[in-house]
């Protein structure tokens, strides 16, 4: 309701500034055939931009502390001997009730006098205000607008201003990349250097037991070793890598330098729809197919596979990698110059000898870095193995036993519905933090070295 | 002379037969190497086609679903309850209303068990042993409160007999499927023995058979009566997220794209920010899930397991990938056309606006829909935002709690049920990827249409 009426409000003051501000513009035209600097519609939109800006500003700032004054004037509705009597919690649970009865929906139990008063003080308080701030936000902006209005003449340089306004929009929309960056970056470590109040970092990084104590308290946290974790993503890592590199280069070089051009139109697209399967699909297919083929193929040769192991997630994420390896490749063999291969074939070398001993070695930087974004990729994967690696933290080297990796971790620890108060929850910030630096060396390098693999050959 | 002829001769046969030996041998590795390359392509073309059947043969059979064709009697003797309230007795219409809804709480407390039990002795040949409990296993529970919801809509019903169809419970269904190995012995069978011979005759006599099932379409999730649980809730969650995603990740990338390639001095700062772009594409999701958790929810108090902190989330993951696909797009606008606005008088704006822009508008449409489509299967960030809590209603804001079709893969494939919900959510695997597959399929063919016409 209250953001219709803003949106109502706003959108009036747009329509009413642009006009105001084009028929303006053409007036100016049509009075005595003067050359006027701007178009209609760039006068129209400074007037708008100029009558814009001051209501948004308002409107902003009461957003932005409104809550906060609105909070205080609900406590001095408290009378002072209640306010005294009450902790914390107490207050909360009363301003929520205060908020219901100002909101006429009404609470449960029975309603204090003190209660209905101050719900009803802050009903009106909140009408006042809200009219209050629309008002103050219309006048602003009328201002604006006849202020900007008055400066619209036929030398006003209107579609430079305007033009310098959209070039300032168009840059905090770049900047928001930055901002994400930074967001990242900056809850990472202030979690994660709350997890490390609990928990020495030593004992993080360098412990051998994965084991939080999810009840815990304090001195009774449960211990917090990273490296279980990182042995079961690796294992994955290398498992998933020992299907999908062999699988996907090889794929790459048939495609790239034997298919015929009917063959690789067709079956490009068709190994790619692999890349655009949800992880979730990959993960079901692990647990209900692969695990379960895997295990009675391990009962065959005698050898017991569990069926959630770090076998079926690791070959699972290798399927799921091979197009993401063979696109990187192709791409990559693509831009070897064709000169090269030609002076293999006149040495009389055959097709497979020119790709050994010439195209590969030339690719190999490129295909270096595309193994390794690869592998960032299988690190961070995450719903294949919450699915299939079984969660088992335990430190051990069998592949056919279950593992747990870090983002399985992640998951298990921070389900939605914590406050973030103990390294419970807490650790799952050190353990993204730990995911996000590995990942970050890990792609930049990646992307270093096919950089300086594309410039090689440019 | 001769001696030395026959010498080199002798040399060059021999030296021939090497050549050709080790041609062979060559010939044959090429042989081996090509071969290698086409296995490589049949294996992942083979993975690909294994996926696809394998869920195929899994789902397809959940997208039927037994049904129960009950007679059902409206016993007065059971039904001991009041006429419904007539709103011609009341003055007002808040008194009429507190007269229906305690009408509607009494008749809420009446046994519908007992009429559903009714019905089904009814359906059940005559004179057959078995308890209410046992019988009671063969519907599902909601079907009791189907019957009420007639009775409540037309209380004129009471004392009369109706035709009702009610689904049948998971476990009949798995039984009369054959999901469960009917071989096994008792105790580990979900249904009492009487159960199933009963099944097997109603299967037989006509009253159960199989029907497409719609409740996968029309249904929120439900715990209590599974056969029923569908994806309607999680799919209305999606759609919130994804107009959001719409809404934010293509302005914002676009501009973005649009600055970075137009507009932006070559500094240290751009720099730094194309630098980051490229790194924000291949941060792992799970790592934007916890960005969510703390920014969105711990930090800004958005609430949790909305639609708007998943939507928010998934755009921040989506821009990179529309602001990468956006600037190739702008760099393959060929410079004449720019150099022509430029020379006609525009601004850099204008030109960048009117002329560059439209031009890559099909590129920019085919980057959104797949970014879309990638953000659509994503699960992991949103399972730390909350969004895997059960929720059993339909979302109707961005601001209601809700699941994601993703997340409900993901919940059900951990249900207990496992003979029940495998199926199911494999079925609801087909749903998740025929959505992707139509997306993809209306950005190949909007890609096309467009590129012909520019």
């Amino acid at each position: 309701m209250n953001a219709l009426i803003v949106a109502a409000l706003l959108l009036v003051l747009l329509g009413v500034s642009y006009q105001s501000g084009w028929s303006r513009s053409r007036n100016l035209v049509t009075a005595d055939g003067v050359k006027v600097h701007s178009r209609p519609q760039y006068h129209g939109s400074y007037v708008a931009i100029w009558a814009m800006l001051p209501a948004l500003a308002i409107l902003a700032l009461w957003a932005w502390f409104g809550g906060d004054l609105t909070h205080s004037y609900t406590v001095s509705q408290i009378p002072q001997d209640i306010l005294l009597g009450l902790d914390q919690t107490g207050l909360n649970g009363t301003i929520t009730r205060i908020d219901a009865l100002a909101s006429g929906y009404g609470v449960t139990g029975e309603i204090q006098p003190f209660e209905q008063s101050a719900g009803d003080a802050l009903r009106s308080f909140q009408m006042l205000t809200f009219v209050g701030v629309l008002l103050v936000a219309a006048v602003a902006g009328g201002a604006a607008l006849i202020y900007a209005r008055s400066r619209v003449t036929a030398r006003l340089r209107a579609r430079n201003a305007v033009e310098r306004v959209i070039n300032i929009a168009l840059l905090a929309c770049s900047a928001v990349a930055i901002l994400t960056t930074v967001g990242i970056v900056a809850s990472l470590v202030t979690e994660a250097y709350k997890f490390f109040t609990f928990i020495n970092p030593l004992d993080f990084f360098f412990g051998t037991v994965w084991n939080p104590n999810n009840a815990g308290t304090a001195g009774n946290w449960g211990s917090y070793g990273l490296l279980p974790l990182l042995t079961g993503t690796l294992m994955i890592t290398v498992i998933a890598m020992l299907v999908a590199v062999p699988v996907g280069l090889m794929a790459a070089i048939y495609l790239s330098q034997y298919a015929h051009p009917r063959l690789r139109a067709v079956a490009k697209p068709m190994i790619e729809i692999l890349a655009g399967i949800p992880t979730i699909v990959f993960g079901f297919f692990a647990l209900v197919t692969v695990g379960p083929f895997l295990r009675d193929l391990g009962n065959l040769v005698g050898l017991s596979i569990n069926a959630t192991s770090a076998l079926t997630a690791g070959v699972v994420m290798g399927i799921m990698i091979i197009p993401f390896v063979s696109s990187l490749s192709d791409d990559i063999l693509n831009q070897v110059p064709r000169t090269l291969r030609d002076g293999a074939y006149g040495l009389g070398a055959t097709k497979s000898e020119t790709i050994r001993n010439v195209l590969l070695p030339a690719a190999l930087p490129g295909i270096v870095g595309a193994f390794l974004l690869a592998v960032s990729r299988a690190i961070g994967e995450t719903m294949i193995v919450v699915l299939a690696a079984g969660n088992s933290p335990v430190l051990r080297g069998n592949p056919f036993e279950p593992v747990a990796t870090i983002t399985v971790s992640i998951v298990n620890q921070l389900t939605g519905d914590t406050d973030f108060a103990g390294p419970q929850s807490l650790v799952g910030f050190a353990l993204g933090l730990t995911l996000f630096v590995i990942t970050l060396c890990l792609n930049v390098v990646a992307l270093y070295i096919v950089r300086r693999f594309r410039e090689q050959y440019e | 002379m001769t001696d030395t002829l026959s010498n080199t001769h002798a040399a060059s046969l021999e030296r021939t037969k090497l050549v050709r030996a080790g041609l062979r041998r060559r010939h044959m590795s090429e042989a081996i190497f090509r071969g290698l390359g086409l296995a490589a392509i049949v294996m992942a073309l083979g993975f690909v086609a294994l996926l696809f059947i394998d869920i195929g043969r899994k789902g397809i059979p959940a997208f039927t679903q037994s049904n129960l064709h009950l007679t059902v009697t409206f016993d007065p003797a059971v039904i001991e309850v009041g006429p419904a309230p007539a709103r011609a007795d009341f003055t007002s219409e808040a008194e009429y209303n507190a007269a229906n809804l305690g009408w509607q709480r009494e008749v809420a407390l009446l046994n519908w068990n007992t009429i559903v039990e009714q019905a089904m002795r009814a359906a059940a040949p005559a004179g057959l042993d078995i308890d209410s409990r046992t019988l009671l296993t063969i519907p599902e529970t909601d079907a009791r409160h189907r019957i009420r919801a007639l009775f409540v809509e037309n209380p004129a019903l009471l004392g009369q007999t109706v035709d009702v169809d009610v689904l049948a419970s998971a476990n009949a269904t798995n039984w009369i499927k054959g999901n469960i190995d009917r071989s096994l012995g008792d105790a580990q069978q979900q249904l009492a023995a009487p159960a199933r011979t009963l099944i097997d005759t109603l299967v037989e006599n006509g009253t159960i058979s199989n029907g497409f099932s719609w409740s996968i379409f029309t249904n929120v999730d439900s715990r209590a009566a599974p056969a029923s649980a569908g994806l309607l809730g999680a799919f209305v969650g999606t759609l919130w997220m994804m107009l959001i995603v719409v809404a934010l990740a293509v302005p914002i990338g676009v501009a973005a794209a649009v600055y970075l390639e137009e507009f932006a001095p070559k500094s240290r700062l751009t720099d730094f920010i194309e630098v980051n772009i490229n790194n924000l594409a291949a941060v792992p999701s799970i790592v934007f899930g916890l960005l969510g958790a703390a920014a969105f929810i711990n930090y800004m108090h958005l609430p949790i397991s909305a639609p708007i902190v998943g939507g928010l989330v998934l755009t921040l993951m989506t821009l990179p990938t529309i602001i990468i696909a956006t600037r190739g797009a702008l760099l393959g606008v060929s410079p004449s056309l720019r150099q022509a606005a430029l020379g006609m008088g525009a601004s850099k704006t204008q030109m960048v606006f009117h002329h560059v822009l439209p031009v890559t508008f099909p590129s920019i449409l085919t980057a959104t829909i797949l970014g879309i489509a990638h953000a659509l299967g994503e699960t992991a960030p949103l399972l730390l935002i909350g969004m895997k809590a059960f929720v059993a209603q339909v979302p109707t804001s961005p601001f209601d709690q809700a699941t994601a079709l993703p997340v409900q893969i993901y919940l059900w494939q951990g249900n207990e049920n496992r003979n029940f919900f495998e199926p199911r959510t494999a079925a609801a695997i087909m749903v998740l990827l025929a959505v992707m597959i139509c997306l993809n399929g209306v950005a190949i063919y909007l890609r096309s249409r467009l590129e012909k016409r520019a």
